[in-house]
C-alpha cells in the first residue's frame, strides 16, 4: 500500500517551500499562459523567453496550488531553463512518460509503456536521454491517480507556452 | 440528546469497511450521503419483483411499478408539504432541473429589460444555466453579495429586486452551512411580483421542509444527498406555474397525442418527464424518505446542531489560529457543512494536501472549490478543505479529523 512517505519525498517538500523561478516575466518579449485545474481549482501561470535561437532563456512560474502542483512546476522550471525548445518538448514528454508508465503498471500493462518511455526519453532525432533528476522524485504520484493532473498542470501550460512561442516567432 | 440512534452506523453497510487499515470515516455527505440499508434492499427489491415500463402497460406488473414510481412521488410531496402530488416534478438530479426551470421558465418569460437575481454562494447548478440563457435572451444576471461572515448582505435587497422576474438562492450554502432566510426573500421578491426559485439541494436532506412556509415557487433537490440514490432529482413548484410552463425535454412518456403536424403534450408532471423515468431510483428515494421520516427530520436537525457545535468547538480549541472555519460561527444558523483552511497563519496547507492526508488516515472530505467559484473568488481563497456531516455521523468521527489534520501539519510544517 503506497504511504504518504511515497508521495511527499524530501525534495517535493524542499520545491514547495522554496519554490524556484518564482514571479512574472515582462510580456512581450515572454510569452504568458495559464493553465487551469478544474477540479480543484488549483491554477498555475508559465512565462517563458525564447531567444532567437530557440532556446529559453528565462522561465517564471505564478498561481498558485497543493504542494504537487507547485513542486512539479518549480523542478520544472529548473529543469528547461537554458534549454532549447526541443529539449523542453521533450523533457514534457518524458515527464508525462514518468506519469504514464506507472499508470500502465496499475492497469498491469507496464512493459511496453516502459519501452515507450525510453525512447521518447532517448528522443526520436536520437539526441542524449532525457534526464529527469529531481523530478524522478514525483513518480510516487502516480500511486495516487487523483494528483496525476496536479503534477502535469505545469507541464501542459508549458506546452501552451511554447505553441504560443513557436506562433509568435 | 438528539433522538438518533446511537448505533445507526449499522445501517449503513458501506460505512462498514477499512480503508488505509483505517475505519472509513466518512465527512463528505454534502458531496453525497452514504445509503442504508433500506434504501438498497427497496431497489433491488424494485427490480426482483416489480420491474417493468411504467404508465403504458396492460398487465398487473406494469401497473405496480407505476403504482411504485407515483407512490414514490406521493412520498416526496408529503415530505416537503406540496399542496398537490402533481407539483412533483422528477429529474436526473438537482443540476437538471435548474435546466429545466431556465430552459422552461426562463426562456419563456425573460428578455431585455429584465433581471434574475441569484447570490454569490450559488452552487453553479444555479448560476451557468442563467449565464447560458442570458446569452440568448439578454436579461440582466445580478448578484446579492455576501458578507464577511457568511451570511447575504441584504441591505440593498430593494436596489437588487428592481425589475427583477425571479430571485433565485439556495436555502444553505453548501461551502459555508449558511441558512438563508427563505420566507424573507419569498416576501421580498412576492412584494415586486417577482418569483422565488430556491435551490434545496443542502436544505431539503437536513432541515424539516415546508415549500409553503417558506413561501416559495420553486424548489429544487437531489435525491442522493438525501440518503437516495443518484439520478433522481425533484423541481417541485405550483400546479399553475407548471401548468403554464412549455415542455423541456421532447419524447415518449410528455405527449397527449403525436401527429405529423406536431404534438401535444400530456398533464403535469408528466408534461416534463420525457422518455421512461428512473423508477428503482424513485423508489429508492421514496424508501429514504420514509428512512428519514421514521428517524424524524426534527431529530435530524437537532443531531446536526450538537455535531456541528462540537465540531466547532473541537476544531478551534484544539487548533486555535492554525484554523479557520468558514461561514456562521454558531451551529443553530447553519448546517453541517464545515469549510476551513488549516496550517500556519501565513502559510496554510492546501486543501488538496490536507485531503490526501485525512485519507490515509481513513477520513474523506472535500478539497477544492465546491462547484462555487464565485463564493471563493468572493472569500478570497482559491480552495477549501470541506468536512460535511449527516445522520450517521457522530462525535468520535469529528475526533478521528480533527486526529488527522494534526498529522497534515507535521508533514508541511515550514
Amino acid at each position: 500500500m503506497p504511504g504518504l512517505d511515497d508521495l511527499y519525498r524530501e525534495v517535493i517538500l524542499d520545491h514547495y517551500r522554496s519554490p524556484r523561478n518564482q514571479g512574472e516575466l515582462e510580456t512581450p518579449p515572454a510569452v504568458r499562459t495559464e493553465g487551469f485545474n478544474p477540479l480543484c481549482g488549483d491554477e498555475v501561470i508559465v512565462y517563458i523567453d525564447v531567444d532567437d535561437d530557440n532556446v529559453i532563456t528565462d522561465v517564471a512560474i505564478g498561481g498558485q496550488g497543493c504542494s504537487i502542483s507547485q513542486a512539479s512546476a518549480s523542478m520544472m522550471s529548473a529543469a528547461i531553463k537554458g534549454k532549447s525548445v526541443t529539449e523542453a518538448r521533450r523533457f514534457i514528454a518524458a515527464f508525462k512518460g514518468l506519469m504514464s508508465i506507472h499508470e500502465g503498471e496499475l492497469g498491469g500493462d507496464g512493459s511496453e509503456a516502459e519501452m515507450g518511455i525510453d525512447a521518447i526519453a532517448a528522443g526520436d532525432e536520437g539526441g542524449p536521454a532525457i534526464k529527469l533528476g529531481d523530478l524522478e522524485a514525483l513518480k510516487g504520484v502516480v500511486k495516487f491517480p487523483v494528483r496525476i493532473k496536479c503534477a502535469t498542470l505545469s507541464w501542459n501550460t508549458l506546452a501552451q507556452a511554447l505553441d504560443q512561442a513557436a506562433a509568435d516567432a | 440528546m438528539s433522538g438518533i440512534p446511537a448505533d445507526i452506523k449499522k445501517d449503513f453497510p458501506v460505512l462498514q469497511q477499512q480503508v488505509h487499515d483505517k475505519p472509513l470515516i466518512y465527512l463528505d455527505s454534502g458531496n453525497t450521503s452514504q445509503k442504508p440499508q433500506a434504501v438498497i434492499d427497496a431497489m433491488s427489491d424494485y427490480y426482483e419483483t416489480t420491474n417493468a415500463n411504467v404508465h403504458r402497460g396492460s398487465y398487473d406488473l406494469a401497473v405496480r411499478a407505476t403504482d411504485a414510481l407515483e407512490g414514490a412521488r406521493s412520498k416526496v410531496a408529503r415530505f416537503i408539504n406540496a399542496p398537490a402530488i402533481n407539483e412533483v416534478v422528477f429529474t436526473k438530479n438537482a443540476t437538471e432541473a435548474f435546466n429545466l426551470l431556465a430552459r422552461s421558465w426562463g426562456a419563456t418569460n425573460l428578455g431585455p429589460g429584465d433581471a434574475v437575481v441569484i447570490s454569490e454562494m450559488e452552487h453553479h447548478a444555479n448560476i451557468v444555466p442563467w449565464h447560458m440563457l442570458a446569452a440568448e435572451k439578454g436579461f440582466e444576471l445580478r448578484w446579492i453579495p455576501v458578507t464577511s461572515d457568511g451570511h447575504l448582505d441584504l441591505s440593498d435587497l430593494d436596489t437588487f429586486l428592481d425589475g427583477a422576474k425571479l430571485v433565485s438562492v439556495t436555502a444553505m450554502s453548501n461551502v459555508l452551512g449558511t441558512l438563508n432566510d427563505i420566507p424573507r426573500l419569498a416576501e421580498a421578491a412576492h412584494a415586486v411580483g417577482a418569483l422565488l426559485a430556491v435551490d434545496g439541494s443542502q436544505y431539503v436532506p437536513h432541515v424539516p421542509t415546508d415549500v409553503q412556509a417558506m413561501g416559495a415557487d420553486f424548489l429544487i433537490f437531489t435525491g442522493h444527498k438525501m440518503l437516495g440514490p443518484m439520478g433522481i432529482g425533484v423541481l417541485w413548484a405550483h400546479a399553475e406555474l407548471l401548468e403554464a410552463m412549455p415542455p423541456f425535454l421532447g419524447g415518449g412518456e410528455m405527449i397527449l397525442n403525436v401527429t405529423k403536424e406536431g404534438f401535444t403534450t400530456t398533464e403535469i408532471p408528466w408534461k416534463f418527464e420525457a422518455g421512461t423515468p428512473m423508477v428503482a431510483e424513485a423508489v429508492g428515494l421514496g424508501a429514504a424518505i420514509d428512512y428519514l421520516a421514521e428517524l424524524g427530520m426534527d431529530n435530524v436537525r437537532a443531531h446536526e446542531i450538537e455535531l456541528t457545535d462540537y465540531a466547532l468547538r473541537t476544531l478551534n480549541e484544539r487548533y486555535g489560529d492554525r484554523i479557520v472555519i468558514h461561514g456562521p460561527q454558531v451551529a443553530t444558523e447553519r448546517g453541517g457543512v464545515l469549510s476551513f483552511v488549516y496550517g500556519d497563519p501565513d502559510m496554510r496547507v492546501h486543501p488538496h494536501d490536507i485531503a490526501q492526508v485525512l485519507d490515509q488516515a481513513g477520513v474523506c472530505v472535500r478539497a477544492g472549490h465546491h462547484c462555487a467559484k464565485p463564493l471563493l473568488q468572493t472569500m478570497k481563497v482559491p480552495a477549501t478543505s470541506r468536512a460535511s456531516v449527516y445522520v450517521y455521523n457522530d462525535e468520535s468521527d469529528i475526533d478521528a479529523l480533527a486526529d488527522a489534520l494534526e498529522a497534515s501539519g507535521d508533514i508541511f510544517a515550514f
